[in-house]
């Protein structure tokens, strides 16, 4: 699935909502989540996941292809761990 | 006030700082918006339980991943335990949004 396609999935059933409206809430929920992680904040929906950031010290890397030495400065990744609720939904069984 | 560290400042955005920005981004009413913030988690929920990727762009991608039986161990006693095969979801962050972070927290690409 898309973002297209979850604005219109979403569209469809909310039929009083005009599509730019669509449009703006989902691309509003991800620029918000995008924001908080920009400002080295954590996000946390409960049953969903939560959202944070790692920081990676920097280290002495290796160009692959030619076996160079090179450095990789220090980093900050997005990581993004599993609700419990949602991980129960991708394990029914369990 | 020194209050033994109990007060910090909270700055872990929830479900009701995004129905927030729906609010004041659209013109629908706080409880319209909170439950729209709900169906857009709904649906992403939905499509990746049925075994669909979702995609979204320029902020990244989730995708199941199905992991096979392996056998653990029990880090306290040490005892053999089988780990059943299961499911996964795995967030892969885009470049657009890896970039912004590390402009803004590290102040390079």
């Amino acid at each position: 699935m898309t973002k297209s396609e979850l604005i219109m999935r979403l569209a469809e059933a909310n039929p009083h909502l005009y599509q730019r409206d669509v449009e703006r809430i989902v691309s509003t929920i991800f620029e918000e989540i995008s924001n908080a992680l920009e400002n080295g904040d954590r996000v946390e929906v409960r049953g969903f996941g939560s959202f944070s950031i790692k920081r990676r010290d920097a280290r002495a890397g290796r160009n692959p292809r030619t076996g160079d030495a090179v450095t990789v400065s220090e980093k900050c990744v997005p990581y993004f761990k599993t609700g419990k609720q949602l991980r129960e939904r991708l394990n029914p069984s369990s | 006030m020194w209050d033994g560290g109990l007060v910090m400042v909270d700055s872990t955005v929830t479900r009701a700082q995004l129905s927030e920005a729906v609010y004041n981004e659209v013109g629908l009413s706080r409880n319209e918006s909170a439950d729209l913030v709900e169906s857009v988690l709904n649906e992403v929920g939905a499509a990746l339980t049925r075994g669909e990727a979702v995609k979204i762009s320029s902020f990244g991608s989730f995708s199941v991943r199905q992991k096979g039986e392996r056998i653990g161990r029990n880090p306290k006693t040490g005892d053999e335990v089988p780990i059943l095969p299961r499911k996964v979801l795995v967030f892969r962050p885009s470049h657009i949004l890896k970039n912004r972070i590390n402009q803004s927290l590290t102040g390079s690409p």
